[in-house]
């Protein structure tokens, strides 16, 4: 089984316009939505969802305040600035979006007065869509570890895909380099970077790139709305092969594409110029993925 | 001796779990007695990171000389060599046949882990 | 007074808001990139950044003569970042949270904590302007604390402008969780209106005032304008689609220098924000 991971450095590049449609153009894949954070996957896919899971991740600590003594210490030792103090009341709480769930102040609190719960994050669910069984996930509001969920939903999908004996699963990852991007790359076998022909598009890309090759993952290359500006676009894939990263094609800049998503169809679906170029992109893709000796387990 | 197997059920007739870190139980099989026993690897099942490493933890407790698994990540990896227990990974099978396999010499130690630690 | 500049999603013109924004006044503003895995507002401003310092987490470091593997400090871990060998403790940075318990909880002295480097912290000035951007290091995780780190180093400005990072997990509640006034940057489109939602959500979540930006208004539909009617949510201002600005974005020049009209655009969605705050102030 071979995994495609699409990520992006800066978000809004076009990314999950684009797996929608690679979804739509393999006829026969799992497809993961990992950008739990703000998945828009789903808005596209017709998802119908037969599975609907909370999603836990580790504890949160609370103070029961009619124990505590008010000795400060859990204060002292917190290292999140998750500890506060409201003078009115004299009373000392936890802030739960600052708590990392470590354990300190329950350790130390030196009459027990800490209770240490575990923590909804979220939910995840599985769904039937036209192209495929979907794996897709909502962190709650202001929710911890969301690369966590990131990896329970590629490993749901990759579960998904051995049942199903489905040969890919196509994951359209969340922006960035931090955590979730490393949860959703780690371990795959190729990921496409989209991005934009923008100093800021080249200055994320750059980052992802470094991100891959750190992690040792075989990276392909598409500038989305390259015809914005011609110059980046060359700038770009010219800094793509200072990595050894091969474009996959370009993208051209196509309002068909936002229309697609408003009548919530994958754009290559839809009579519009720009579906040429991404079937172009998805076969370059596809080539890559054959060639690949690698595979995913 | 003690050979430790990573297992889905608490029967030896049944096939070998091949993942380490989640896998439900391990078997210890002590070849001098001939004996079997289970240990629980279940807190490790929903651990919210660093399963691997927990669970080479629990190998280590066992007192096993040897683990066979289908595939290890690197810091279980360390955790085990570390603790001087051989590694065989790429095996499967029930768990009986996988120990005869290994008696018979046809299951070597491998030298590195053989995947890419996963991040959580 | 501190505004954040925030969206569900990526790309939705954040950065653009918080820059033009800052851009477009004459008394002093501090604006803070604090979008530390991709920060981007440097492009777009006619100033030098010169480092000011680094961002580091306490690391522990295990002395192997002084362990008795005695299972203390794993014991202590949350994060299974720890494992007891026979030859001692065994720490792995990778899946360490830096929370100091294994150095509290280990009785023989054998935990020592060093600093370990996972971002850096630099700065410019331009006439007014303040500028003070956080950096997460490539293949590091932990963007709260370098986010942390860039907000103070802002403190003591009258006004901050909060360029924060997209999403509604820990990064952006670091960024947003202790401002004044939130901007949510949306665009009329299906998923921007969906990312709006769960932004709208993590706002209220933190009880914080906030309203919303169209930008590129005009690509989609009439979803966001619905929502945002039947939520009562403000909409402080509404960026035109307009493929100049775009295609001047990409070689970094901001809309504010493209046109006065664009200047007087974003004053006024500062100035609203700031009328939020007097009138919640009011309340």
């Amino acid at each position: 089984m071979k995994e495609l991971v699409v990520i992006s450095g800066k978000g809004g590049t076009g990314k999950t316009s684009l797996t929608a449609s690679f979804a739509a153009l393999a006829g026969s894949s799992v497809i993961a939505d990992c950008d739990v954070d703000a998945a828009n996957l789903h808005l596209v896919m017709e998802p119908e969802t037969f599975r609907h899971e909370e999603f836990f991740s580790g504890h949160e600590a609370v103070i029961r305040t009619q124990d505590c003594i008010k000795c400060g210490r859990c204060q002292a030792l917190c290292r999140f600035e998750a500890i506060r103090f409201e003078p009115e009341g004299r009373i000392f709480s936890v802030d739960p979006y600052n708590c990392e769930g470590c354990g300190v102040c329950v350790d130390h609190c030196p009459v027990a007065a800490i209770d240490f719960p575990e923590r909804r994050s979220g939910t995840w669910s599985l769904s039937k869509t036209p192209y495929g069984t979907m794996a897709h996930a909502k962190l709650d509001p202001a929710g911890e570890n969301s690369g966590q969920l990131v990896s329970l939903v590629r490993k749901e999908a990759k579960e998904r895909a051995r049942e199903e004996g489905k040969s890919l699963v196509i994951t359209d990852g969340p922006p960035g380099i931090g955590c979730p991007v490393i949860a959703s790359v780690t371990g795959a076998s190729l990921v496409l970077i989209v991005t934009e022909p923008t100093l800021s598009g080249l200055h994320d890309m750059e980052r992802v790139l470094q991100l891959s090759a750190h992690f040792r993952v075989p990276a392909l290359v598409s500038v989305n709305k390259w015809d914005l500006n011609q110059e980046m676009t060359v700038r770009i894939e010219e800094k793509c092969l200072e990595y050894n990263v091969k474009s996959a094609g370009r993208v051209r800049y196509d309002k068909g594409v936002t229309q697609a998503m408003v009548k919530g169809r994958p754009a290559v679906l839809t009579d519009i110029p720009a579906a040429t170029d991404i079937r172009a992109v998805w076969s370059e893709v596809e080539k890559a993925l054959t060639t690949l000796k690698k595979e995913e387990r | 001796m003690k050979i430790a197997l990573t297992a889905r059920e608490k029967n030896i007739d049944t096939e070998m779990d091949p993942r380490f870190g989640r896998a439900p139980f391990f078997v210890v099989y002590d070849t001098e007695w001939g004996s079997y026993s289970f240990i629980d690897n279940e807190q490790n099942l929903n651990a919210a990171q660093g399963a691997g490493v927990q669970a080479a933890q629990n190998v280590v407790k066992t007192g096993a000389d040897v683990l066979i698994t289908g595939s290890c990540g690197p810091k279980a990896f360390r955790v085990l060599q570390t603790s001087g227990i051989d590694i065989v990974v790429g095996a499967s099978g029930s768990i009986k046949e996988v120990i005869e396999l290994y008696n018979k010499g046809e299951l070597k130690a491998a030298q590195g882990p053989d995947v890419e630690g996963h991040w959580v | 007074m501190k505004i954040a500049v925030a969206s569900g999603k990526g790309g939705t013109g954040k950065t653009t808001v918080a820059v033009n924004m800052a851009l477009s006044v004459d008394f002093p503003v501090t604006l803070v990139d604090a979008d530390v895995e991709e920060p981007n507002g440097i492009f777009f401003l006619p100033l030098t950044l010169e480092k000011s310092g680094d961002v580091s987490i306490r690391e522990p470091v295990v002395n192997s003569s002084r362990c008795t593997s005695c299972g203390a400090c794993a014991k202590a871990c949350r994060f299974n970042a720890i494992a007891i060998t026979p030859k001692g403790a065994m720490i792995f940075p990778e899946l360490c949270h830096a929370c100091g318990g294994c150095f509290m909880a280990c009785r023989e002295g054998a935990i020592t904590e060093r600093e370990r480097v996972i971002g850096a912290l630099s700065q410019g000035k331009a006439g007014n302007l303040t500028f003070i951007q956080g950096e997460l290091n490539v293949g590091e995780a932990l963007a709260p604390p370098v986010i942390r780190e860039a907000k103070k180093r802002a403190e003591e400005a009258s006004l901050i402008i909060i360029d924060s990072p997209p999403g509604t997990a820990c990064p952006m509640v670091a960024a947003v969780g202790d401002a004044d006034f939130v901007l949510l940057v949306t665009e009329p489109t299906p998923f921007g209106l969906n990312d709006l939602k769960l932004a709208v959500e993590t706002v209220r979540t933190l009880s914080r005032p906030f309203g919303v930006v169209i930008n590129r208004d005009g690509i989609g539909d009439e979803g966001v304008r619905d929502y945002c009617a039947r939520e009562g949510i403000e909409i402080v201002g509404s960026v035109p689609d307009d493929r100049a600005v775009a295609e001047h974005y990409s070689r970094g020049i901001p809309a504010v220098v493209l046109s006065p009209d664009y200047k007087a655009l974003f004053k006024e969605i500062l100035r609203k924000a700031k009328e939020g705050i007097s009138s919640k102030e009011d309340l």
